[in-house]
């Protein structure tokens, strides 16, 4: 891989006010009629299914479940008057290594989609996430093989089936990302976030947007959700410092970039908290989740996240019963009102969205470094670090320190509190980013010897 | 806190510390299996409890690991001299069709750590799998992990093929994972569930009256 220098000269965010929800440098249109980022906050909703064995004799039932959740969702948009909706279909593995399963139940939804579209107006979108099945082998073989193979062929039918949007939850370089996390060992990180993960974001990526280009789909976005979101979930859960899980956030933007340099246009994926740097960097729009995903996983980020959004997702739900209605319809409702909410207050001028943007950070952002690091401000200072960058190792690096430096200073401030024990991880990571060398060369060597009992592939990413 | 150097070592997680607290004390004449009951094992304890208190997390966890596997290569070729046991063995993994493998490592180190000898699978294993796995290694606990509710079937596909083997009464079966329940547990017959990777090693112990 070339060490390419981003395409993404400066920010296109150029103000902190500029950073707020609904509103985009680069708009996408998509689907029937339905624009993202262009003002107004779009609901995304994603569901899945119950406790289920994906097999031959159970595939019945299971189209069945997704033709009642789809319709069961839209009615309930229909009903609140929801002008737009965007439904996610994020496949189940078996899906996405038997590629056919997954182009049907996409065809299955659009074909429901459509005929609320049709009937009601509503403007809306059916975006596919196929599944990154690469690791299904161990160590995993990352450009070829059968589980690359069906992959490419899920994003090739995906629009025949009636997909608008293409995206994916890549997981180039966890391999070494995973052991790396639980031992807080920083240049393991790094090496996996700055080094391998953008090496297999370009392949990958290329792929992608080409095969969008020729189908006429939207190219739309990745995620660190391999990487920052179990770094979130193991911080809830006290397995790692939260100041860890927030570094790996703002560690996880680089990598992420690359999709857009290839030529993916947004909206980022919902999972994506670190999606208010892409919006600030590369102007994409970005869906973002929060308290809405409540019933997918815990989180500290509940609020924060909604001040920048651009689409907003309840992330997945199960389709069982609760007292109201299917838990589908429940998602689907909040996500329409919390959207109101939102587009009410862009109706109020830039002022009326300022102020509940400071109202939905200020909730958050004291009590959580993930969060603080979400801040408008904390997102331009860093991203400003970030661009000044030349390649994804360095603006990795950088990323960290500007981080660790925003959290020092937050702290300092009193804008950010953390617990002693925080505190003295904060300082156990700088001392470890310091080390970080700014030779990339000199790092990827080290780096190749310290892992080559890995469970993992070097070649498979270029090295 | 036990004023010694390789529970020391241990606790704090310095590696070649408790290698060479081990030498030391052997040159002595200290008996292994007392150095691993009286110390390593108060050790990893203590870590254990500092972990549940919020005091540690899991980096400082498998540091102190890592030490005590450090002290456990010299000790483990005399403790089989003795006939010393583990505490007991587990056979782990990560059920059919999910990759998860994280939180099943993390307990897998934390058995280790607790003293068990662990037999780890990996990931995507099916029902004959953790079978043979236990016709060969006689293990006293199968741990099974899982993070999709879709795969979840596959701990009850498992308990099933146990009992179909006919060596279900002969191993304790304990399930962990984000979406698991101690309702799902009691629901396909397992004897034990868990939340955590700290609690798995407390539910080992319990299951086996350690």
């Amino acid at each position: 891989m070339n060490n390419r220098v981003i395409s993404m000269a400066g920010l296109a965010v150029a103000s902190v006010e500029e950073l707020v929800f609904g509103h985009a440098p680069h708009p996408v249109k998509c689907g029937n009629g339905l624009t993202i980022g262009a003002g107004r906050v779009v609901p995304e909703i994603n569901f899945t299914l119950p406790p289920v064995e994906i097999s031959p004799s159970t595939w019945p039932e299971i189209e069945l479940q997704y033709t009642e959740m789809m319709t069961a969702v839209c009615e309930r948009a229909v009903d609140l008057g929801a002008p737009e909706l965007l439904v996610e279909f994020e496949t189940l593995p078996p899906m996405t290594v038997d590629p056919s399963l997954g182009a049907s139940i996409t065809s299955l939804l659009a074909s429901i989609l459509h005929t609320v579209q049709d009937r009601h107006g509503i403007r809306s979108a059916l975006r596919l996430t196929p599944n990154d099945t690469r690791d299904h082998r161990r160590p995993p073989l990352m450009r070829s093989g059968d589980y690359w193979e069906n992959m490419v062929r899920l994003f090739s039918s995906a629009a025949g089936a009636g997909a608008d949007l293409l995206a994916i939850e890549s997981t180039g370089g966890k391999e070494i990302h995973d052991e790396a996390l639980m031992n807080a060992d920083l240049e393991g990180i790094v090496y996996a976030l700055g080094i391998l993960a953008p090496r297999d974001m370009e392949f990958l990526w290329r792929h992608m947007v080409q095969i969008c280009h020729d189908t006429g789909i939207v190219a739309s976005g990745d995620t660190a959700c391999g990487f920052a979101n179990t770094a979130m979930a193991l911080a809830s859960q006290r397995m790692i410092p939260k100041v860890l899980a927030a570094l790996v956030r703002v560690a996880s933007v680089p990598r992420g970039l690359i999709a857009f340099q290839q030529g993916a246009i947004g909206p980022s994926k919902d999972c994506a908290y670190e999606g208010p740097y892409f919006k600030a960097i590369a102007g994409v729009p970005i869906s973002m989740e929060g308290r809405s995903a409540a019933c997918a996983h815990l989180s500290p980020l509940g609020n924060i996240p909604m001040a920048t959004c651009d689409c907003w997702s309840n992330e997945s739900v199960q389709n069982v019963r609760l007292l109201s209605a299917q838990a589908p319809v429940v998602s689907v409702d909040q996500l329409v009102f919390d959207c109101r909410l939102l587009n009410q207050a862009s109706l109020d001028g830039r002022d009326g969205a300022l102020l509940l943007r400071k109202w939905l950070e200020n909730s958050d952002a004291l009590l959580d470094p993930q969060a603080y690091i979400l801040k408008a401000e904390i997102v331009l200072s860093i991203a400003a670090r970030i661009v000044e960058q030349p390649t994804p190792y360095l603006q990795t690096r950088a990323a960290l320190i500007a981080a660790i430096d925003a959290l020092t200073k937050g702290v300092h401030s009193g804008e950010l509190v953390l617990s002693a024990v925080e505190l003295h991880w904060l300082n156990r990571l700088e001392s470890q980013a310091m080390l970080l060398t700014e030779d990339e060369e000199k790092f990827t060597a080290q780096m190749v010897e310290k892992f080559k009992d890995s469970p993992y592939i070097a070649s498979e990413y270029g090295l | 806190m036990i004023d010694n150097p390789l529970y020391v070592a241990v606790l704090d997680g310095d590696a070649r510390g408790a290698r060479s607290a081990v030498e030391q004390a052997l040159a002595a004449g200290a008996d292994p299996q007392d150095l691993v009951s009286s110390f390593m094992i108060p050790a990893m304890d203590e870590v254990g409890k500092r972990f549940d208190e919020g005091e540690y997390f899991v980096p400082e966890l498998l540091i102190s690991a890592r030490a005590m596997k450090s002290g456990m290569e010299l000790l483990r070729p005399l403790l089989a001299e003795t006939g010393a046991k583990p505490v007991g063995t587990v056979v782990v993994g990560t059920v059919r069709g999910d990759l998860h493998d994280i939180g099943k490592n993390l307990v897998a180190s934390m058995l280790e750590g607790g003293g068990f000898k662990v037999i780890d699978l990996g990931v995507d294993v099916g029902p004959d799998k953790f079978t043979a796995a236990i016709t060969e290694h006689h293990p006293d606990i199968v741990a099974m992990s899982a993070l999709l509710t879709t795969t979840m079937p596959g701990m009850k596909a498992t308990i099933d093929e146990l009992t179909r083997a006919g060596i279900r009464d002969t191993v304790k079966v304990m399930i962990g994972g984000a979406p698991v329940t101690k309702r799902y547990a009691m629901e396909i017959g397992a004897d034990a569930f868990s939340e955590s990777a700290s609690g798995a090693v407390r539910e080992a112990k319990s299951l086996l009256n350690a």
